[in-house]
């Protein structure tokens, strides 16, 4: 235990008037809390979930295109790449989701972290959130974080059925379906931007300068 | 930091003389108000969430130590570190002994405002090391070897012209020639030059805007996306915070995201919210193999306890500048260290000492839009007025002041001679200023007729006239 620590906790507990560490009692009803975690307010989302999920997105000038199947994303992702006359040269997720998709022989794949100079990723999304259009991508084997942030055109895979309400139900669905925090996770809303030259809004800051969404299902 | 906050007049005035300033401030003022107007009136929950809020940080503050002890307990048990410094001193010398463990020469920044609250670009470059801020608008200032002046937008003050210039002296050596004049150039070869630095770092700094206790994640906020380049790639990942940002849940943290994006920038959410927990887990394929936390105190236990603690609520997302009139005037630097406007009067003082920052608490008109805007409830206005107070008890208020507000008491408690003085200080400057109507000088009021005429005194004086509209009833 360094000086430093004792010393910050013992000038925090004096500044709340007390000698030493909260009492057991005390601290049983702060650990419940921490471990029955309550959302507080929770605000009103209109209509139905996708559809608030796709407009926001687009309010945030994410792109989105809606496919009935898995079968439909390498079609999509070739769409994509054509509109932005992209080559056909993908960084794609070592993910189980992904790994089911029948590629069109076009694409010249490697599933792999990302490098400085790739161009296009694909990768699967967690979770949606309808409130606010945001992505929430995790990281792990199969989803390395690099490829969210370094290629110029960032493509998800999003599974309809993982679009929820408020971000609490993300964080509920986290904690059911993963023994412990990911290293990261991300959510992402929009493609990177930044206002800081005389706040005129630029997209393609430092991370993805498109940010193109594919709903499955 | 080194504060230069005492010179607070001297760089007020200067600034308001300054042209390209002005323009800069203007132009930015407007868009900050109008976004988060729009952003909050299409929330119904607003006031709801910030009251939620502000019982959530009350309810941490409270608690603080079990809330510290037990986010350091979930980072330790993800495999980072957390490290506590209770003066800016011990922060830098961690953060420095962890650079040279790691081998590092280039050190990649995030935006961290507590990171200036230490200085520690000038202590990483003093000690070897190449610190690049990647925040472009930290960019920008690290260049112009600036000071931000402003939280969430720091080169508010630069022009675009500017930032030509600068980026056409600095990016020659890499073989960028070209001026560039608009916008996307700009970020582009922004881009391009940074993008080099993120992938050659061996550390990253950033700062947090939470640290969450329930899983020991410290989560930032942004749009760039540097943030993530600077957590992600370099070796080691070091995070900066105050003691004051912990929060108890994930859903704690939502709360206050709903406030903290629209309060800033009028989004709904900022492009990344970003969670780190730990460093890389064994099947990772990316990211940093160390993670550390540096918690730093620095004056915040101290005012936890003391009639500014409602000061540790602050979530810096900048609105109260945004809002601030003497802030749009002067700009950030004037207000001589990390934090400017409203919030920066009340921590200046309280972080820096009250005596070498006299002047920031009476840089305020009292107009309350920094209290009515704080998505945090923070009453600004109460503190700067309690902070002249003390200036005063303290005697640091100047002698002509204090002499002034002396004689004035010793009339106020006499109401008689109050009136009489009242009375007859009327008449003789409503007979002297009869012909013109004002006064264009006059001896002892050189503060108000330097820059404006008086106008002379019509009438009775207000307790006369007061009096006689009672009567009339
Ligand atoms: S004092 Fe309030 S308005 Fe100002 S930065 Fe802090 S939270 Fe925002």
């Amino acid at each position: 235990m360094s000086a430093a620590r004792e010393r910050v906790l013992a000038n925090i507990r004096t500044a709340l008037n007390r000698t030493g560490p909260l009492a057991d009692s005390v601290t049983a009803v702060l650990d419940a809390r921490l471990e029955n975690p309550r959302a507080n307010v929770k605000p009103a989302v209109d209509g139905e979930v996708v559809q608030q999920f796709l407009s926001k997105l687009e309010s945030v000038h994410g792109a989105v295109v809606r496919v009935a199947t898995m079968e439909k994303v390498s079609e999509a992702v070739d769409a994509h790449l054509q509109q932005n006359a992209l080559s056909p040269e993908l960084v794609v997720a070592p993910d189980p989701l992904l790994e089911d998709i029948p590629w069109s022989n076009r694409f010249a794949i490697e599933r792999r972290a990302a490098k400085g100079d790739d161009r296009v990723s694909v990768t699967a999304a967690f979770a949606g959130i309808a409130e606010t259009g945001t992505l929430v991508l995790l990281s792990g084997a199969e989803s390395p974080t690099t490829l969210n942030f370094l290629p110029e055109d960032h493509i998800v895979v999003l599974k309809v059925e993982r679009i929820v309400t408020h971000m609490e139900d993300a964080w509920a669905r986290l904690r059911k379906e993963r023994a412990k925090m990911p290293r990261t996770v991300n959510l992402i809303t929009g493609p990177s931007k930044t206002a800081d030259v005389e706040q005129t809004i630029q997209e393609g800051a430092h991370g993805p300068r498109r940010l193109r969404v594919i709903l499955v299902g | 930091m080194q504060s230069r906050a005492h010179e607070f007049k001297q760089r007020s005035a200067t600034a308001l003389l300054d042209p390209e300033l002005k323009r800069a401030m203007g132009k930015a003022k407007g868009g900050f108000q109008q976004k988060r107007r729009n952003a909050v009136d299409a929330l119904p929950e607003f006031e709801a969430l910030r009251q939620a809020a502000r019982e959530i940080k009350e309810h941490t503050l409270h608690n603080l130590d079990f809330y510290l002890e037990r986010y350091e307990r979930a980072v330790q048990s993800a495999g980072g570190q957390v490290h506590w410094a209770s003066t800016t001193q011990e922060a830098r010398e961690i953060i420095l002994e962890i650079c040279r463990n790691a081998g590092a020469k280039r050190v990649t920044k995030g935006k961290s405002m507590v990171g200036e609250e230490m200085g520690i670009n000038e202590a990483l470059e003093q000690a070897g090391f190449e610190p690049v801020e990647t925040d472009l608008g930290e960019y920008i200032i690290q260049l112009a070897k600036e000071p931000p002046s402003h939280i969430i937008a720091p080169a508010v003050h630069k022009t675009k012209d500017q930032i030509t210039d600068l980026f056409h002296a600095h990016h020659q050596k890499y073989g960028l020639t070209d001026r560039v004049t608009e916008v996307p150039a700009i970020v582009n070869e922004a881009r391009t030059v940074l993008r080099e630095k993120f992938l050659s770092a061996e550390v990253g700094i950033t700062g947090a805007n939470f640290l969450i206790a329930e899983t020991g994640s410290s989560i930032i906020v942004t749009n760039e996306g540097n943030g993530d380049l600077t957590n992600t790639l370099p070796r080691v990942h070091i995070v900066t915070a105050g003691i004051e940002k912990v929060v108890p849940t994930l859903e704690d943290v939502s709360t206050i995201l709903r406030l903290l994006a629209r309060s800033a920038t009028g989004q709904e959410m900022s492009v990344y919210t970003t969670l780190s927990t730990g460093p890389k887990r064994k099947e990772d394929l990316d990211g940093p193999g160390e993670y550390h936390v540096v918690l730093l105190d620095n004056g915040r236990s101290q005012m936890l306890g003391n009639e500014f603690h409602e000061m540790l609520r602050c979530i810096r997302c900048g609105a109260c500048m945004n809002h601030c009139p003497v802030y749009q005037s002067v700009g950030g630097h004037a207000y001589g260290w990390v934090y400017p406007g409203p919030m920066g009067s009340v921590l200046t003082p309280l972080m820096v000492g009250l005596d070498k920052s006299f002047d920031l608490p009476n840089a305020c008109t009292l107009n309350g839009r920094c209290k009515e805007v704080c998505p945090m409830s923070i009453p600004l206005p109460d503190m700067l007025r309690k902070l002249r107070q003390r200036g005063h008890e303290q005697r640091l208020t100047p002698f002509r002041a204090r002499a002034a507000l002396g004689l004035w008491a010793y009339f106020a408690k006499r109401p008689r001679l109050y009136q009489l003085a009242t009375r007859l200080g009327m008449a003789v400057l409503g007979s002297l200023g009869k012909r013109r109507g004002r006064f264009r000088r006059l001896p002892f009021a050189g503060g108000w007729t330097d820059a404006r005429d008086l106008p002379a005194p019509q009438g009775v004086t207000f307790q006369t006239a007061f009096r006689k509209r009672g009567s009339q009833k």
